[in-house]
């Protein structure tokens, strides 16, 4: 009995665990939507792409840092939980 | 610090027995460099090992190849010069003249994620900024300097940046909040950011390698597969210590630099 109900938090665990990641989709869509209007912008005014590259690096880095939180919360229910 | 690595190595050495003949998440154990001892704060360790590598590295390339300085620079003076420029230009166009004072520093955090990230890269070496243990001291360190400095140089004043003056007053209080909750949790998604992209990607490549080893003479689709994503590591090794730095210099700017908000 014991054994049954570690088992089933176990399993808990890591269902919680690979739901969690599925918040990295929405780091990913975010990261696609700032590139794809970076090229569409770059595309139409070639010679002021060169200056913006660092505001699109910054703008990634700040979508991908909420995603990086569901990873945190995968990393955790898989290690430290 | 140490509760994390320790705890992958549990997880690593528990899983080790099942499943894949390569576990994707061996490369990450932190092992003593000597005998087999237990890892204490002092031990030294294979992340000892490559830090000092990487820091080897850095001196190598900027100090004795530039010790030679010539008009016409060698190849190695102007890959060092390469970098300088680089990481001077960035400091100067985010921070504002302002912070170029910061440039050293922001230059050393450049330099050895950098070589970290692409020495870890090398087969059987071990990739020390995969681990949110070493990242983490990176970002607080920056957390620390840029509230450290901000106090310093604004007083009072640099709570300032956190009442956003241009929203309506019914707003700001919540944006406060807000804008205090995104503040601390800086640290934390600078650290995380850097050692989950590595240490993802170089999960992926073990996961490929066993799939390697367990398919006989079809291994040649996955290995084929490891060469691809190694070429997108390269990318992702270095855009991650430029997307570190460059947003240690945006954190600086808040610090330094007039109120943007």
């Amino acid at each position: 009995m014991e054994g049954e109900v570690a088992q089933f938090a176990l399993m808990g665990k890591y269902i919680g665990a690979g739901l969690a990641t599925m918040g990295l989709g929405g780091a990913g869509i975010g990261v696609g939507h700032i590139a794809g209007n970076f090229l569409a912008g770059a595309l139409r005014n070639p010679s002021a792409a060169p200056s913006q590259m660092a505001n699109l690096f910054v703008g990634i880095a700040f979508a991908e840092a909420l995603g990086i939180f569901s990873f945190l919360v995968a990393l955790l229910l898989m290690f430290a939980v | 610090m140490a509760t994390g690595t320790e705890e992958q190595v549990v997880e690593g050495a528990e899983h080790a027995a099942s499943g894949l003949a390569i576990h994707p998440m061996d490369q990450f154990i932190v092992k003593p460099l000597f005998g087999t001892g237990p890892v204490e704060w002092y031990t030294v360790t294979n992340v000892t090992l490559w830090m000092g590598i990487a820091i080897l590295v850095v001196f190598g390339l900027f100090v004795l190849a530039t010790r030679h300085r010539g008009i016409i620079p060698s190849r190695l003076q102007s890959v060092a010069e390469l970098f300088y420029g680089f990481i001077h230009n960035m400091v100067e166009e985010v921070t504002g003249h302002e912070g170029a004072k910061f440039f050293p520093y922001v230059m050393t955090l450049f330099v050895f994620i950098f070589f970290a990230n692409i020495l870890g890269l090398i087969p059987m070496s071990f990739t020390t900024t995969s681990h949110v243990a070493v990242t983490a001291v990176l970002a607080l360190a920056v957390f620390l300097t840029v509230t450290l400095v901000g106090f310093y140089r604004k007083g009072i004043g640099f709570l300032s940046m956190f009442w956003v003056s241009s929203a309506p007053l019914l707003l700001r209080p919540i944006l406060a909040v807000i804008e205090l909750i995104s503040y601390f949790v800086r640290p934390l998604s600078h650290s995380i950011r850097l050692g989950g992209n590595l240490m993802a990607g170089h999960a992926v490549i073990k996961v490929f390698a066993g799939f390697a080893g367990a398919m006989g003479i079809a291994s040649v689709v996955p290995i084929a597969a490891i060469a691809g994503i190694y070429g997108l590591e390269l990318l992702v090794a270095s855009v991650q210590a430029y997307v570190f730095t460059i947003l240690t210099c945006v954190y600086l700017r808040d610090a330094v630099g007039e109120a943007h908000h």
